[in-house]
């Protein structure tokens, strides 16, 4: 193996290609969760997208389809969680608990006669640029549109929160419930768009895993992706810009891990997959060792269920 | 005009209390026909091999028992730590670490005989899942961090640890490569309860267990104390109650249960480790807790009702090609329900049409 800047550049490139469904899945959640809800179903929705995404591909045969396909799905299963939290007042996590195992059942159910057919080639932009510049070629260009989407969504997600009226009223919803309503903001409904919007991103996802990434359905292909992503929301202190930073690291360590396996290192692969899953740890446990700091950055009434006496 | 108001109700009703994860399983079963037809199954017949088919012989019945066996002592654990306002979704990670720890005692007793060996196996499969949840539980009292991911994380660790071991250092040496140990000696056996059935004497351990949570939930102060956190957090640091060693305390236990449950299947019915040595039902256990209302005796009737969608996805897998991962998305219909009829408890459905004509009479 040679480790010349060519190689360092495919790599970044593969590292930040690992990183995107972290990115897509954990930026929706992130706005879900500044209203103040807290959706355990991530892992839920992402696989529901993965394969609503596949099957639509590889029945219609058109990738707007598929992608577009892959949101609303994540937006159907997420209105059942909406429903039930805002409407039915149910408690978040036992809600978000039953959306996950519901969603891997269901995807499975779905996805039965699609296992083991091979996924179609999604076109990629700017390829001929990706191998005539050396080094930030392959970093740049030849990517998926999703991709590109997914690195710009968290600057979008930041300037939507800080910038605009409609983010500065998910803030207020999250924050503080009862004046936000008093001051004529419906939070049921910003509650219920949130949510549906952290549905389509995890739904993208998904699709992004069963359509791009790895093009094909395997049961179960979400593997954990979607716990990771709400880790990465609580690794960011509820910013948007430092999920970028932690999917990256992820991502790294994801794709590190791979090649010490194919270079055959004697650590047993089992160690090396875990990898991802005992680093998240650590970085939950060094994040929130700073109880203040949590407590400064969480929305205040996260997880906590609002009903406005009529 | 408006037919009906919906009206928030002064108390919460008890009756409705324990009657809406009935309504919640009728409303499941529903929805669950309405599938099979969309599926392209008569739904009628469809339903009847999930629901009566598997457990129309004694067989059956003994294998509904041996599923729910564990899926009742998870779900206790459980309610241990749900009660007290603790998120451990990590128990499939419990039973698992369980299972490895008792495994490995077992296979320590390889080609030994002797009445104390299964007693060591199931203490160390209790030992290895309360060890294993102490992990969240450490990291939550003295570094504040979420124990909904750690313990979720967990689970993922411990099956790729196990994975490493029936793979490697622990495969059999004469299996042929097959991912599996050895199978443990007969001392290191759960005793089979009836000739010809796999019921095994886990069951009992799950009968301990219901009588014991029993006692502490509604006969002890630490019931007392994990029912106060429950409501609140706030009122339970007001009262002075030891809040670190209370979540410590009940994550060891619940880890407990779920190693035991570990034990169980691998002791029991599988009697060696292998790959796979749980369905799930760490994870099912959590939705077994939620119906039985967090009640010792709520739990078996949950864990039976629970256990039969293993039993029916398997049947209907056989009989109608039905995926077997039906089961899966009926106990998540299950959970949906239970939580949304939880509506029924705090607000009550007036009709406004019948107080007119009374006035006018």
């Amino acid at each position: 193996m040679s480790l010349d800047i060519n190689f360092i550049g495919v790599l970044i490139a593969s590292i930040m290609a690992s990183s995107v469904p972290l990115i897509l899945a954990a930026s929706g959640e992130l706005i879900t969760e500044r209203s103040g809800v807290l959706n355990l179903g991530v892992e839920g929705m992402m696989i529901i997208g993965a394969i609503s995404g596949f099957a639509l591909m590889i029945v219609t045969d058109n990738l707007f389809i598929a992608i577009i396909g892959s949101m609303l799905a994540g937006i159907i299963i997420s209105s059942i969680f909406g429903f039930l939290t805002q409407s039915l007042l149910t408690n978040h996590v036992a809600t978000g608990l039953a959306l996950t195992i519901f969603g891997i059942g269901m995807s499975a159910m779905l996805g039965k006669n699609f296992v083991g057919i091979p996924g179609k080639e999604f076109p990629v932009l700017f390829d001929d640029l990706s191998e005539t510049i050396p080094f930030f070629g392959p970093i740049l260009f030849g990517h998926s549109i999703v991709f590109y989407f997914a690195f710009i969504l968290p600057f979008l997600t930041n300037y939507f929160l800080k910038r605009t009226k409609l983010g500065l009223m998910v803030r207020a919803v999250g924050d503080s419930p009862d004046s936000a309503s008093n001051q004529g903001i419906n939070v049921i409904l910003v509650r219920y768009l949130c949510i549906l919007y952290g549905g389509a991103m995890c739904g993208l996802a998904g699709a992004y895993l069963s359509l791009i990434y790895t093009p094909q359905w395997i049961e179960n292909m979400t593997s954990g992706r979607g716990w990771i992503a709400l880790a990465l929301v609580v690794f960011s202190t509820w910013n948007p810009i430092k999920i970028l930073i932690g999917a990256m690291i992820f991502g790294g360590i994801t794709i590190i891990q791979l090649h010490m396996q194919a270079l055959g290192l004697r650590i047993p692969v089992q160690f090396l997959s875990a990898l991802p899953y005992i680093m998240t740890i650590i970085v939950l446990v060094v994040i929130s060792r700073d109880s203040r700091k949590i407590k400064l950055s969480t929305p205040s009434s996260l997880g906590k269920t609002f009903y406005k006496e009529k | 005009m408006k037919l009906f108001k919906i009206v928030k109700r002064d108390e919460a009703s008890k009756l409705i209390f324990f009657l809406t994860p009935i309504l919640a399983i009728i409303l499941t079963l529903i929805f669950g026909a309405l599938i099979f037809y969309f599926l392209g199954f008569k739904p009628l017949e469809a339903l009847k091999f999930f629901f009566i088919v598997p457990i129309n012989n004694v067989y059956g019945f003994s294998e509904l028992l041996l599923k729910a066996t564990p899926l009742c002592l998870i779900a206790i654990g459980l309610s241990f730590c749900f009660k007290s306002n603790n998120w451990n979704i990590g128990a499939e990670g419990q039973l698992t670490f369980g299972g490895i720890v008792s495994g490995g005692v077992a296979l320590l007793f390889y080609g030994q005989e002797g009445f104390y060996i299964l007693p060591i196996v199931v203490l160390a499969g209790a030992v290895g899942g309360m060890l294993y949840a102490l992990i969240p539980a450490v990291l939550k009292t003295y570094f504040n961090t979420n124990e909904i991911l750690v313990s979720l994380m967990l689970v993922y660790v411990s099956k790729l640890l196990l994975d490493y071991l029936v793979v490697g250092p622990w495969s059999n040496p004469e299996g042929f490569n097959f991912p599996e140990t050895r199978q443990f000696s007969e001392s290191a056996r759960m005793p089979i309860l009836f000739e010809g059935l796999r019921i095994h004497a886990g069951i009992f351990i799950a009968l301990a267990a219901v009588i014991i949570s029993w006692v502490v939930f509604y006969k002890t102060y630490l019931g007392f104390q994990m029912k106060v956190s429950g409501f609140s957090l706030k009122t339970a640091k007001y009262a002075g109650y030891k809040g670190k060693t209370m979540i410590l305390l009940v994550f060891m236990i619940s880890g407990a249960c779920a190693g035991l449950a570990g034990v169980g299947e691998i002791t029991g019915p599988i009697g060696q480790l292998h790959r796979m040595i749980s369905p799930d039902y760490g994870f099912t256990a959590i939705i077994v807790a939620f119906l039985g209302r967090l009640n010792p005796i709520g739990i078996i009737f949950a864990s039976l009702v629970v256990a039969l969608t293993y039993l029916g996805a398997e049947t209907a897998q056989i009989f109608l090609q039905i995926p077997k991962y039906t089961g899966q998305v009926f106990q998540g219909m299950i959970l949906f329900f239970l939580l949304a009829s939880d509506y029924l408890l705090f607000f009550k459905i007036k009709f406004l049409g019948m107080k007119k004509n009374e006035l006018r009479h």
